[in-house]
């Protein structure tokens, strides 16, 4: 399997770089690899102590731990959502690590040079180099496109805790602060305090709740007030102990008139034994500010029989409080065993934007509930969705979505566009819609289709001399080119690929 | 579950004053039914599938009234040659009905039917225990175990002309339960029309088994007072090559929930459900359909339009499942709704659930106000705004109405609209 454009002779007209592409991604997942590490681990299990020693590792103040804990009691009287289509064994919450990070932070590290050089050496491999002055891999043109080089900064998450931030420096120049959450709460209280849990109350949804209990790290971004981020920012989730969670939190604030492009990267080693990841995302979208947060998410998928893989359960919201703030989701989803993911946007202010762009790829026994909630509150606010579903193996994929004009949100618009693609006669593809209209001045219109692989256009393509794998490939990707477009640079390339190697095996 | 959380002496409350018919060959499925839901409890506010819709009313143990219509009603079809049924608060009207035979048809009443061999006996509550999974659907068990009467239809041909139920509302308060099965052999054809308010809280069950090469046409038209409420399911299983299409037209009415469920079992049948309601102020129309596709190349639309004006509230939840196997699928879904006015609702959740990859569904569904453009092209031409705007709302409609084949019966139905709008101006 991992060698199957190995021997492949390449026609005219088939375009070498993807051919070369293919092939340096092809065979199984490429990040299933872990890190040999000495790692320090919170007893097993959940419990107030647990999530005191938690805190206690951050260093926290007492606020900090006190929302934790009255988190961790609204936790316990919440029940897990059974309303997903997805279908997974009883999460085992007591049999699980809840903080992990590696011996060698235990003493914070100063600077990228006193971080241990195994850690660096992981995200060096997953090509994400903790290095300043170096832009992400895969985008070797980026210099020439712009005739600089292209600065990305990047927070790194391993396990529980933050490794290193990059670019800390220039950012704060330009007034950016970019750190992770847990220094934040310790420098930065009156911002976190203000904002943390605004978006996301605590009580949100059960697995938020968790996060809220027991979020070990995450990124904190703040941009003040007409500042437009020198450089994209981006945080690198890698899980690598066994057996243990992550929960991290992601905080971002874009003060009045500011503009940031946040990425977000994920990824898994190989286990047989499934993991859990659930994090929170809250952005807070002042007036005439405008945030990009793009996610690649690949966490390990479990073996083509469902063995292993990530729960990623995942609550993101963006508020735009402002008038005239916009908000821009972008997600390409191909990882994890069970995805329960829905991006949101809560459209406050007057003549605020929210748009929503997903692929989402189900290969073998995956299963993919997601999609966004589109609340519409101001005045002339409006709203697009365009989502892109793949099936194929046996896997599951769902979009479930809300779009919902209340009675004040007048002449508003949303458009919502979803479409699945069937590969092959055992997956299922599935749309959950949910349409609130309240006024009579908005316009909402939905749209979606469900179908196969166009027998026609694959036929051309084979009679161009493509083998079937790579006429998929490519079928799929013009299926995905609305949500591919809309991707910054830096992760257009990675999700090509990604489309092009979840696929592999589907057909025939 | 949700299951656990009910609260099941609302059951008790609500059955208190019921009588369980006993003693016919209907009894064991009665009794089957209570059980069914004594085991799911009453619908609640928080059951997903009642999210748009407050069941409360359906419920409780006495019947809100609604004021009976001093006026002489006008039967809607009328004019329409057929076998006539009159149910007065669900009692039936011997006087004002027809003989009950027709050619190639036999019909029984559910309350004067006591033979122990009774065909309808493999069906009724059959269909509509199939049609509990995957949600429970109580109004529809409460239905079977406690209905009062309803016709039983067997069709073994070309039935000659049409069965007209009509339906009066005699009392302020009545409360009625009627249950019909319709049974069409291979081949078989038959039309139903209903019409009227049946009664101040009416649940109303039809189930039909759509045999090989059958077709079924039912037309329905809910014309009711303002203060109705109404629960009424079609439990519906189609054989091979065989069609059904249902239409209805909801007038008036404080609540109405109608549900239409499909079981497609058979080969290249066809399966149409489609509505158009028009509503003002204190007005709650649900449409929940539900088609299961679970048989190679078969065809299902859904077309539903709502025109909702002074706060009404239209609501569709529509899903087609198509099984893995179903391959060659055509399942087509719309649901629209024209505001009139800024204090009106439109509330859907058109889902599709699909495990075959040969197959093309699409749904499509939109909210929106009257075409400001076109309103004002028309009114260019010399055509009051009034006039102007029932043209577009008619126009609007016209998708739904499109179905009903009969052009006769849609030109009936289109003056019913018509006269609604009249009675609304303004």
């Amino acid at each position: 399997m991992d060698s199957i454009v190995e021997n492949v002779v390449v026609k005219d007209g088939v375009d070498q770089e993807t051919v070369d592409a293919v092939r340096e991604v092809g065979g199984a997942y490429k990040h299933g690899w872990s890190t040999d590490i000495e790692m320090e681990y919170a007893p097993k299990g959940l419990s107030p102590d647990i999530v005191k020693l938690i805190s206690e590792k951050n260093e926290e103040p007492d606020w900090m731990l006190d929302w934790r804990l009255a988190a961790y009691e609204r936790w316990l009287q919440k029940k897990e959502p059974e309303w997903a289509m997805v279908d997974y064994p009883k999460i085992d919450f007591q049999d699980q690590y809840y903080y992990a990070r590696p011996k060698s932070m235990e003493t914070k590290p100063k600077s990228l040079d006193e971080v241990d050089p195994k850690l660096l050496a992981t995200y060096e491999k997953l090509g994400i180099p903790l290095k300043e002055q170096l832009i992400l891999a895969g985008v070797d043109g980026a210099e020439e496109l712009t005739g600089a080089p292209r600065k990305v900064a990047v927070d790194a998450v391993f396990d529980s805790v933050s490794v290193g931030t990059t670019f800390r420096d220039e950012l704060l120049k330009a007034g950016v602060i970019f750190c992770s959450i847990s220094e934040a709460i310790k420098d930065y209280p009156d911002l976190v305090k203000k904002y943390l849990g605004s978006v996301v109350p605590v009580s949100d949804n059960y697995y938020a709740t968790l996060n809220s209990a027991v979020f070990s790290d995450g990124s904190f971004v703040y941009i003040p007030p007409g500042v437009r981020c020198p450089m994209e920012l981006s945080t690198y989730f890698r899980i690598n102990a066994e057996n243990t969670g992550q929960f991290e939190r992601t905080l971002i604030i874009a003060d009045k008139g500011s503009y940031v492009s946040y990425l977000e990267g994920c990824t898994a080693p190989q286990r047989d034994i499934a993991q859990l990841h659930a994090a929170v995302v809250e952005i807070i979208i002042e007036e005439d500010a405008e945030v990009k947060y793009s996610t690649v998410q690949n966490w390990y998928p479990g073996d083509e029989n469902g063995k292993g893989g990530i729960y990623n359960f995942v609550t993101k919201r963006a508020d735009c409080r402002g008038d005239r703030a916009k908000v821009m989701w972008t997600q390409v989803e191909t990882g994890s065993a069970v995805t329960w993911k829905y991006p949101s946007c809560i459209l406050r202010g007057n003549e605020t934007q929210g748009e929503f762009y997903s692929i989402a790829i189900a290969n073998n026994m995956q299963q993919a509930d997601t999609g966004t909630k589109m609340v519409h509150l101001g005045k002339n606010t409006k709203s697009r969705i365009v989502s892109k579903g793949i099936s194929a193996g046996q896997a599951q994929n769902t979009y479930r979505g809300l779009v919902s004009m209340h009675p004040r949100a007048k002449d508003s618009r949303n458009y919502t566009q979803c479409d699945s693609l069937l590969i092959g006669d055992k997956c299922g593809a599935h749309t959950v819609p949910y349409i609130e209209v309240k006024n009579n001045s908005s316009r909402v219109e939905h749209e979606a289709t469900t179908s196969k692989v166009d027998d026609d256009q694959l036929f051309y393509c084979r009679s161009r001399g493509m083998d079937e794998e790579e006429a998929v490939a490519l079928v799929v990707n013009g299926f995905c080119k609305d949500v591919l477009q809309a991707l910054p640079m830096e992760f257009a390339m990675e999700a090509q690929q990604l489309v092009a190697i979840s696929l592999e095996g589907s057909v025939g | 579950m949700t299951v656990l959380t009910k609260n099941f002496r609302d059951i008790e409350l609500r059955i208190a004053k019921l009588n369980l018919p006993q003693g016919d060959w209907a009894t064991e499925a009665r009794t089957d039914a209570l059980k069914r839901l004594r085991s799911v409890g009453m619908p609640e506010r928080r059951d997903e599938y009642w999210r748009f819709t407050r069941p409360d009313v359906f419920n409780q143990s006495g019947t809100p009234p609604a004021t009976v219509s001093a006026m002489e009603k006008e039967i809607v079809f009328s004019q329409v040659d057929a076998l006539q049924i009159v149910f007065d608060d669900g009692i039936f009207n011997a006087k004002e009905s027809d003989t009950l035979a027709l050619e190639y048809v036999s019909i029984d009443r559910l309350a004067e039917s006591s033979s122990d061999t009774h065909w309808a006996k493999s069906l009724y509550g059959q269909l509509e225990t199939n049609g509990q999974k995957p949600v429970p659907r109580p109004l529809g068990s409460l239905n079977t175990a406690f209905a009062t009467d309803g016709i039983l239809v067997l069709v073994k041909g070309s039935a000659p002309k049409p069965i007209n139920i009509i339906y009066n509302q005699k009392e302020e308060t009545s409360d009625v339960t009627l249950h019909h099965v319709v049974r069409l052999e291979a081949g078989a054809e038959l039309t139903i029309l209903e019409s009227g308010p049946a009664a101040a809280r009416l649940n109303n069950v039809i189930e039909v088994d759509v045999a090989d090469g059958a077709v079924f046409h039912h037309i329905r038209t809910q014309n009711n007072t303002k203060d109705n409420h109404v629960a009424t399911h079609i439990f519906a299983r189609l054989g091979n090559a065989s069609t059904f299409k249902s239409f209805t037209l909801t007038i008036n009415g404080k609540l109405t929930r109608n549900e239409c469920l499909i079981e497609i079992t058979g080969d290249d049948a066809v399966a149409h459900v489609a509505g158009a309601c028009v509503g003002d102020g204190n007005f709650h129309q649900d449409d929940t359909v539900f088609i299961t596709h679970d048989a190679k190349g078969c065809e299902s639309r859904q077309v539903f339009k709502k025109v909702l004006r002074n706060g009404a509230v239209g609501v569709f939840q529509g899903k087609i499942l198509v099984k893995a196997g179903a391959q060659k699928t055509d399942g087509y879904q719309i649901s629209q709704s024209l505001l009139l006015d800024g204090d009106s609702q439109f509330l859907a959740k058109p889902e599709l659930e699909i495990y075959a990859d040969d197959v093309i569904c699409s749904h499509g569904s939109t909210s929106g106000a009257i075409d400001e453009d076109a309103l004002f092209y028309l009114r260019s031409r010399g055509i009051s705004e009034y006039e102007a705007t029932n043209l577009l709302t008619l126009a609007f409609l016209a998708e739904a109405m499109d179905e009903i084949e009969d052009e006769d019966l849609r030109e009936m139905l289109t003056r019913q609209l018509e006269g609604w709008l009249e009675r609304h101006r303004g």
